[in-house]
């Protein structure tokens, strides 16, 4: 299949670099000031190099990759909230010439589900968007597979920041300032955590889950959110003490999105440890499917992008 | 049975239990009533209703002496039947919660008491945590003891008084408590 990747930031470069030997071409792939495009399949090593050394992946405007030949759009730029733009106009012109949409991006999954179908709707294209929930984890598909109407609840651990920072301050007994600048040191939390520590990409995340579970349309104004900013190493010291843990979960349930840190059995399912990710499904028929692996990442995230464009090709 | 010579000391009890939906359930929960000299009133199971715990609840009418009663208790406890409240004693849920703040210089005990009036509960657990004195940041543990049922109905309390004071509170994942 032809791919035109947009964003190239961890997961857009990883599914340049991945796409090969998933058998897909690569025609088009864009940054936020230029892009490098070529019908007969790009020279992905050239643009990244390209990228490292100039700050540009060619020569092209980004607008080009969204002209350029493709059968399916990789929209990996940064996740958006509010109307989630750019990502939803990507979405919309490639929905618009009949092509298929693959998102890593998570904004137009959350804020804008309606419309996002609405599109689908109307197109010949696909959207998929695995990517968007638990990175590697194979939880959209599941829930695809089983059928949304079977799965009554989703919950689990969807940041591997704050979950990397709760579990190290209570193995190591570490405040919440002195473990989040150890996590930036490691690269495990960015520069700016904020959207990791306080919540709202869990939210984003429970939002989707929800949106797919199909009760009703949820945005992020729908979430009750709490973060884990803060919370004194006392408090983990006490849920030790009792044979628990503190765990930021979120939840996607009949009554709605909820996020927030919440106490759990210590060597519970769901107390993952450092970067992991689990997401629990509650099935009408099967009892409880534990899913867990990694959350984020470069090229985890880019095999659930690439999971979804071999299953657009099925 | 009960029209023995010490039927003037009969008593009469309400146990509620907990059944898992599943056939001889309740025929099993009721055997031990009967062989430990229990006399069956009245049986009322709620079937269609759930426990937090998604069992059902069977509340059980019996009589008997005042001395076998603990017998039956204990005899239903052997058979792996879930005893919530037997006679005036109530076998509740427990609920653990973390309250993370000014927890100390917000005036605790009014915490707890308000907790204990606002719901049908009861405090039987407190630990708290303080390294950098009560004026800092501080964190306590509370465990709580309610009726079944009532779990839920104590959180409110504790998220009420917390929005009060400004106090976070870290509450137990519902589904993982009870099988804790």
């Amino acid at each position: 299949m032809k791919l035109a990747i947009l964003g190239a930031g961890a997961v857009g470069r990883s599914v340049a670099e991945l796409a090969g030997g998933y058998g897909h071409t690569v025609t088009a792939l864009a940054d936020s000031s230029s892009a490098a495009v070529d019908p007969g399949g790009i020279d992905v090593s050239a643009a990244l190099e390209a990228k490292d050394a100039e700050g540009r992946v060619g020569s092209g405007a980004p607008e080009d990759a969204l002209d350029a030949e493709y059968d399916a759009l990789i929209e990996a730029t940064p996740t958006t909230l509010g109307d989630a733009q750019p990502g939803f106009d990507h979405v919309r012109a490639a929905l618009e010439r009949d092509r298929h949409v693959v998102l890593a991006n998570k904004g137009p999954v959350a804020q804008r589900y309606a419309d996002l179908r609405a599109l689908e709707r109307e197109s010949a294209g696909r959207v998929r968007f695995e990517a968007t929930v638990g990175g590697a984890i194979p939880v959209l598909s599941t829930i695809d597979s089983y059928g949304p109407d079977t799965i009554t609840a989703a919950r689990g651990v969807l940041n591997g920041t704050a979950n990397f920072v709760l579990s190290r301050m209570a193995a190591e007994g570490l405040g919440y300032e002195h473990v989040l600048a150890e996590a930036q040191d490691l690269g495990v939390a960015e520069a700016d955590p904020s959207f990791d520590v306080n919540g709202t990409d869990a939210a984003l995340k429970c939002v989707i889950l929800a949106n797919v579970l199909g009760n009703r349309e949820y945005s992020l104004d729908d979430a009750d959110v709490e973060g884990i900013e803060d919370l004194p190493g006392s408090a983990l010291e006490l849920a030790t003490e009792d044979g628990r843990t503190i765990r930021l979960i979120g939840e996607a349930t009949p009554d709605g999105v909820r996020v927030g840190p919440r106490l759990v059995p210590e060597n519970g399912t769901l107390a993952v440890s450092g970067t992991r990710n689990i997401v629990q499904l509650e099935t009408e028929h099967a009892g409880r499917l534990n899913l867990s692996g990694r959350g984020a990442g470069g090229p985890e995230t880019a095999s659930a992008v690439l999971a979804d464009v071999n299953r657009l090709g099925e | 049975m009960s029209d023995d010579a010490s039927a003037g000391e009969l008593r009469a009890h309400t146990v509620r239990l907990e059944l898992v939906d599943e056939p001889g359930e309740l025929l099993r929960a009721l055997e031990p009533i009967a062989d430990n000299g229990g006399n069956l009133l009245s049986v009322f199971h709620e079937r269609g209703s759930l426990t937090p715990r998604g069992r059902i609840p069977v509340e059980v009418d019996l009589e008997c002496l005042p001395e076998q009663f603990d017998a039956i208790v204990s005899a239903l406890r052997d058979a792996g039947v879930n005893v919530i409240q037997a006679g005036a004693e109530r076998y509740g849920e427990e609920v653990t919660v973390l309250l993370v703040g000014d927890v100390i210089d917000t005036d605790f005990s009014e915490t707890l008491s308000t907790i204990e009036s606002r719901a049908d509960a009861s405090v039987v657990d407190v630990s708290l945590s303080a390294p950098n004195g009560t004026c800092e940041v501080s964190s306590a543990r509370l465990r709580l003891a309610a009726e079944t049922g009532a779990t839920g109905e104590a959180l409110d309390a504790v998220n009420e008084v917390a929005d009060r004071k400004d106090l976070r509170v870290v509450e137990p994942l519902a589904e993982l408590e009870v099988s804790a």
